[in-house]
């Protein structure tokens, strides 16, 4: 077909798309992206660059918004309140994510297996990963509750421990939230950890077997290494989670009592929504945001590097 | 393409004729990494019942304690109970009265919905980013990817005043449009496309199939394993929820059941029964979809987890 007949027949979209095949090209990969990209556009950057202008300013509904520079974000740093919220945060998120790895790991070594009851038990261990976080949070305040016939209180007393007041006390609320987030977190490590065991080569145990290496020998010397990577992963995700963590608390605690369960998003939506000062809010978010984007470049950065150095 | 998922007869005779010569095993020890569930004797038999017992006691048993609570009385507030006593059914009686049924209709409608959405946007997306090649590919893919580090929770603020600018304030469709494009679910679908092989699409492309039947009668229907694996992890996402239910929902007639456990926690005539019957239905519809699409769900799990 030349050229010259075809630009004598009318112009379609069908002999459009066959003239100009890159453009129609892009043009049909950005119709298929097209709802991804607005609901994106809309829900998520739209509102991080709300963030960014309200951090610097301060919000206000009636007689309007005012430049402040950065003086959000140096209330913030300096603000006591903050300070405590940013340390309870970063203990719940450590606490929370070694807590769980290391659960995680010693169920994955129990229960691994092809056996049919280890599946059912395996399956049982892992319901509370699924069930919703606020279920969750209103079980476990029953658990916890604070007399010496409460639940766990019982189950203590069992062991010649206790009565504990959990989330009542000052001294106990932040590891009885923490505990929560591990009963829930280590379940979905164990999965991980099964799947990283799963790869691992038979034949090396069976060498090990055949050197009269002890299980702990093994374990160390074998298994371990296999799972760097798992460990890799499992640090990342769970503290960009750990960073945000506000359901269980605002359910179980809502922060107190006297602030010790206090985390950076409970105190920015108290600071928000029931304080209406969004700007300070902002810039609360603004910071996490920018903690939650350092911690995953440099674990990118570090998985990178080492990946390299096996290459090289 | 039946053949491609299981190889002709021929052919799997040969991997088992490979397989028996293989060297006699050692022992059941080295089947796992530690070899408890191969520890013999008694000693091996009576603490692998005792572990086993604690982790589902420990784990299961909080779950387990809703559910026989939920039909005991329990006036108690101190007490769950593991084995049911007294049985009842006030404790769902008096949640029906408190227009639990109610909130049960408004999040199947907000996970019907969302899900919908969420598996139509990210099959689409994932069509252009897997099968297609145009410019800004990449930087299209890294912007996706990058909303994953955006949750709802750290933008709760900001988000709040977005859904009031377009208006979704105080509509179940506040909490489903945002929840409609997810950077896991694409990323999932995005690399198990880009599995199906090309001739397939070439072959059609010759025939005179555009992208829309191409997409329509090839890709998708080849694409139902990982429909099933963003289907269930959509369906936990949003049936998981919080933040989002929050901040759109103005009054009671819009609260999704787990946002409506916090009002329910005490009750004058049945105590705590009220929100343990109420807990247990907002926990029974994501443990059955897990317990039905357990196989996907681990599927996704750790393609999603090593994807990182």
């Amino acid at each position: 077909m030349s050229a010259r007949r075809a630009t004598n027949r009318p112009i379609t979209l069908r002999t459009a798309a066959h003239r100009f095949p890159r453009a129609a090209n892009l043009l049909t990969a950005l119709l298929f992206l097209a709802p991804a990209l607005i609901i994106f556009a809309l829900f998520k950057f739209l509102p991080m660059g709300r963030a960014m202008t309200m951090s610097l300013q301060e919000v206000n509904y009636y007689l309007g918004n005012r430049w402040v520079g950065l003086q959000n974000y140096t209330e913030v740093v300096t603000d006591e309140r903050f300070g405590q919220a940013i340390r309870n945060t970063l203990l719940l998120a450590v606490g929370a994510t070694l807590g769980s790895i290391l659960l995680g790991l010693l169920l994955a070594l129990l229960l691994e297996g092809q056996a049919r009851h280890l599946w059912l038990i395996r399956t049982a261990v892992f319901l509370p990963t699924v069930a919703a976080m606020a279920v969750v949070a209103e079980v476990w305040r029953i658990l916890y509750y604070p007399t010496a016939d409460g639940a766990v209180n019982s189950v203590l007393g069992w062991i010649g421990l206790g009565p504990s007041q959990f989330t009542n006390s000052e001294d106990t609320s932040l590891l009885s939230v923490m505990a929560v987030g591990i009963w829930r977190g280590a379940p979905y490590d164990m999965m991980i950890f099964l799947a990283g065991l799963a790869g691992v080569d038979r034949t090396l145990y069976e060498a090990a077997e055949a050197d009269g290496a002890r299980t702990w020998r093994r374990l160390w010397h074998v298994t371990f290494p296999a799972l760097r990577p798992v460990f890799v992963i499992l640090v990342t995700l769970a503290c960009i989670r750990g960073l945000r963590v506000f359901t269980e608390v605002y359910l179980m605690t809502n922060g107190g009592p006297n602030g010790s369960t206090e985390t950076v998003m409970t105190l920015i939506f108290k600071r928000g929504l029931e304080q209406h000062e969004l700007g300070i809010a902002a810039a609360g978010s603004m910071i996490l945001l920018a903690a939650t984007v350092a911690l995953t470049l440099a674990v990118q950065a570090a998985r990178a590097r080492r990946s390299k150095e096996v290459t090289a | 393409m039946t053949a491609v998922e299981t190889p002709p007869a021929t052919v799997r005779d040969k991997r088992a004729a490979v397989r028996v010569p293989r060297r006699r095993r050692v022992s059941a020890r080295t089947e796992t990494a530690l070899g408890f569930s191969a520890w013999r004797g008694p000693a091996g038999m009576v603490s692998r019942i005792f572990v086993y017992g604690l982790l589902v006691f420990v784990f299961a048993g909080p779950l387990l304690a809703l559910l026989s609570s939920s039909f005991s009385h329990v006036t108690d507030p101190s007490k769950l109970t593991l084995i049911p006593t007294d049985f009842t059914l006030d404790n769902f009686r008096r949640a029906i009265d408190r227009d639990v049924l109610g909130y049960l209709l408004n999040s199947f409608i907000v996970v019907g919905g969302g899900l919908l959405l969420q598996v139509f946007v990210s099959v689409s997306a994932s069509y252009a980013l897997a099968r297609k090649k145009f410019p800004f590919l990449r930087l299209i893919f890294l912007l996706i990817l990058s909303t994953m580090m955006l949750p709802e929770e750290i933008l709760a603020i900001p988000l709040s005043i977005v859904l009031a600018d377009v208006n979704l304030i105080g509509s179940l469709l506040g909490m489903i449009i945002p929840v409609g494009a997810w950077g896991f679910s694409i990323l999932v679908m995005t690399e198990f496309m880009k599995e199906i092989p090309a001739e397939l699409e070439e072959a059609a492309r010759i025939d005179g199939a555009g992208d829309l039947r191409i997409f329509w009668s090839i890709v998708l229907p080849l694409c139902r394993p990982a429909l099933g694996v963003i289907g269930i992890f959509g369906f936990t996402m949003i049936w998981d929820q919080y933040m989002l239910p929050l901040l759109v929902a103005t009054d009671s007639h819009q609260f999704t059941l787990p946002l409506a456990l916090r009002g329910l926690r005490s009750d004058e005539e049945v105590g705590l029964g009220v929100v343990i019957a109420a807990s247990l239905l907002a926990l029974l519809p994501s443990v059955l979809a897990f317990l039905a699409m357990q196989r996907q769900f681990m599927r996704g799990l750790t393609s999603g987890a090593v994807k990182g």
